[in-house]
């Protein structure tokens, strides 16, 4: 698998740099957001805002008065939860023009709660007039800046950064699904990081005659009830959700609202955190912990087709592990 | 609790501990433990009247985040004495500050050596952004600016409560870059609570670098004195300088310590790289090993082997 060396930094520079309307946001996270090559080399485009998220939201949002479109740079949550009021009265409530770029996206971070962010789908998804999108592989990284400026009115992105693995050939497209296998038996939906640990499980699971349905998701909101529909109701044994991020109000939640409203009579699975917060640790320990990896997902599966694979970790192909310090990271956040 | 070593034997611990492990480990919050070994040092080992550690040697495993099926869930409170009604309270307000802590805590006798070895390994209660269920943290402060209106707010509790104890809240400077900094200054000279003081770690400098360039706080004295608390200004590095300073009467009003601070003390092989010292790794072997020899001369002890 090729695996990217920071997707974002250049990514960002190659679509900001010309745009007269656009202004890279920081707080304090440059290196962190892989900004600072753009800092360095475009201070006239550059604001910085210090370490003052409340202010900066609402700032944001008068630069989108003045006509500027704000790509805003942190990790996630210091994007919604202090600035929360903020955030919906000056960026979500007047639809300013503003790109929130979020970065380590659930546990992707050893930081524990306070720099995991795993409620960030459900708090934007929730807000009227806000866009949610997730990316879940170098290829949508590179091409977020564009999907997210097309948006009229205020996005989150749920971004990688360092080393990201390139899954996909094909750019990030706004509404649309990435089928990644075809089967009958059941239905996986993933996102982001998940959508790794799921081919991972997939190969492993091939041999043993169960046929699986992969959809990747990158855009929480809106969302195409259709296309879910027609996917849902085709599936036999049952449905999958996995997200790096709370069960409630994220991936796991669309799929069930789609479910009910439309009474379908199937039954769904929902993988991610259960109602808990996270604490500090790699990704590889926490994903195991939570139940967020191949294995789960393969469970999972089980359950739902009464089937008995006896699929051990050792099984699987072997999960890539981060380096704690290398060179794609600024810290060993 | 009764201290066995002198100040300056502490500080110097913390600095060679956080160093040691940095090299180690390829990288750390390094720089945190210059800036702020002493004032660590003098807090844990002089200043603060605190009981004994109530907390293993080695810490215990993480057991869970709190929740109404975690009933058995504690903090890391208990390195730093019981919760009695006579007895200091500190808070840590900067998170990432967790290291130099640790290192503090084993310095003072209050945690094992071995326990550093823990540091931001899976299933650790010692993590690399100090949580509330690490060693000497009683609330979480990863997310900056919080932790003086948390110190202000238990102040105030025990005030009603007429505890003698008092609270202390270590602070980085960085944090004076969030507003909710100075709503917790404007309530505690509003409610007069005066067993609440800071000591806040001027090192002038934060991730993107140095302080004045990424976001200028300007006359910080002058603002928090105008916000009506008792202010001074000292040199963070001199034992003497700080002992005076926590005996300024503050009748009615907090008192904030402002520590002016290196984030190269003790380490001047450092200044190389000012002001890019939020967070020191290195980007080559040859770059790890210069700075292991530099630094090891510096503080008198022999290279770290890793
Ligand atoms: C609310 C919040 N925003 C951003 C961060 C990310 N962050 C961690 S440390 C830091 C710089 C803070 O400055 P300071 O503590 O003075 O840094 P130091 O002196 O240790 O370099 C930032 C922006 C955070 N932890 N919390
Ligand atoms: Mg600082």
């Amino acid at each position: 698998m090729e695996i990217v060396n920071k997707p974002y930094a250049k990514a960002f520079e190659d679509f900001a740099k010309d745009k007269e309307e656009i202004l890279c946001i920081s707080a304090d996270l440059d290196s962190s957001c892989e900004i600072d090559g753009f800092r360095d080399r475009y201070p006239h485009k550059f604001i910085s805002m210090g370490m003052a998220e409340q202010n900066m939201m609402s700032f944001s949002g008068g630069l989108g008065l003045a006509g500027f479109r704000p790509f805003i740079h942190s990790f996630g949550v210091f994007t919604y939860r202090r600035p929360y009021d903020q955030l919906v009265a000056s960026i979500a409530y007047p639809r300013r023009k503003a790109r929130i770029m979020g970065f380590l996206p659930g546990i992707t971070t050893p930081g524990g709660m306070t720099h995991q962010a795993i409620e960030d789908i459900s708090v934007m998804r929730t807000l009227p007039n806000m866009t949610v999108i997730e990316t879940g592989d170098a290829t949508e990284v590179e091409s977020i800046c564009e999907v997210a400026d097309s948006i009229d009115g205020p996005v989150y992105c749920r971004m990688l950064r360092g080393s990201v693995p390139r899954l996909f050939k094909t750019p990030l497209q706004i509404g649309k699904l990435r089928t990644l296998s075809e089967g009958k038996d059941i239905l996986v939906f993933t996102s982001g990081i998940c959508t790794e640990e799921a081919i991972r499980a997939r190969s492993a699971l091939k041999k043993f005659g169960i046929s699986i349905k992969h959809i990747h998701v990158s855009t929480l909101k809106p969302i195409n009830e259709e296309l879910f529909l027609s996917l849902i109701s085709e599936a036999k044994s049952g449905i999958i959700s996995m997200e790096n991020h709370l069960v409630n109000g994220g991936l796991g939640s669309i799929v069930s609202d789609i479910i009910s409203k439309y009474g379908i009579g199937k039954k769904l699975i929902k993988l991610g955190l259960q109602d808990t917060y996270a604490h500090g640790g790699s990704k590889g320990y926490l994903s195991r912990y939570y139940n967020l990896d191949a294995l789960a997902l393969i469970k999972s599966i089980e359950n739902l087709t009464n089937t008995k694979t006896n699929i051990q970790e050792v099984d699987l192909n072997e999960a890539r592990i981060e380096d704690v310090h290398s060179l794609s990271k600024a810290e060993a956040l | 609790m009764k201290n066995k070593k002198t100040n300056h034997e502490v500080a110097k611990g913390i600095r060679k501990r956080v160093f040691e492990h940095c090299i180690k480990n390829n990288g750390g919050y390094l720089s945190q433990a210059c800036s702020a070994a002493e004032q660590l040092a003098w807090l844990y080992n002089d200043i603060l009247n605190l009981g004994d550690s109530t907390q293993p040697m080695i810490p215990e495993e993480f057991s869970g985040v709190p929740s109404k099926d975690n009933q058995n869930y504690i903090t890391g409170a208990g390195y730093n004495g019981p919760f009695e009604s006579n007895y200091d309270r500190l808070i840590i307000a900067p998170a990432h500050y967790a290291l130099v802590a640790y290192a503090t805590l084993i310095e003072v006798g209050r945690m094992a050596p071995e326990a550093l070895d823990m540091f931001n390994k899976d299933g650790s209660s010692v993590e690399m952004i100090g949580a509330e269920h690490s060693p000497g943290m009683e609330v979480h402060n990863g997310t900056l600016g919080v932790g003086l209106s948390t110190g202000a707010g238990l102040a105030m509790g025990r005030k009603i409560k007429k505890e003698t104890g008092e609270v202390c809240v270590f602070m980085s400077d960085g944090e004076l870059q969030e507003g909710q900094v100075w709503e917790a200054l404007q309530t505690c000279v509003h409610h007069k609570i005066d067993n609440l003081w800071a000591i806040v770690d001027v090192n002038e400098q934060q991730v993107n670098g140095a302080m004045k360039d990424v976001m200028d706080i300007g006359d910080i004295a002058n603002k928090i004195e105008s916000f009506g608390a008792i202010v001074t200004e000292i040199d963070g590095h001199n034992f003497d300088e700080l002992k005076k300073a926590k005996k300024i009467n503050h009748k009615d009003k907090p008192l904030i310590i402002l520590a002016k601070t290196s984030p190269y003390q003790g380490m001047e092989y450092l200044k190389t790289r000012f002001p890019k010292l939020h967070y020191v790794r290195f980007k080559s072997e040859e770059e790890r090993i210069n700075m292991n020899n530099e630094i090891s001369t510096e503080l008198g002890i022999s290279p770290i082997e890793y």
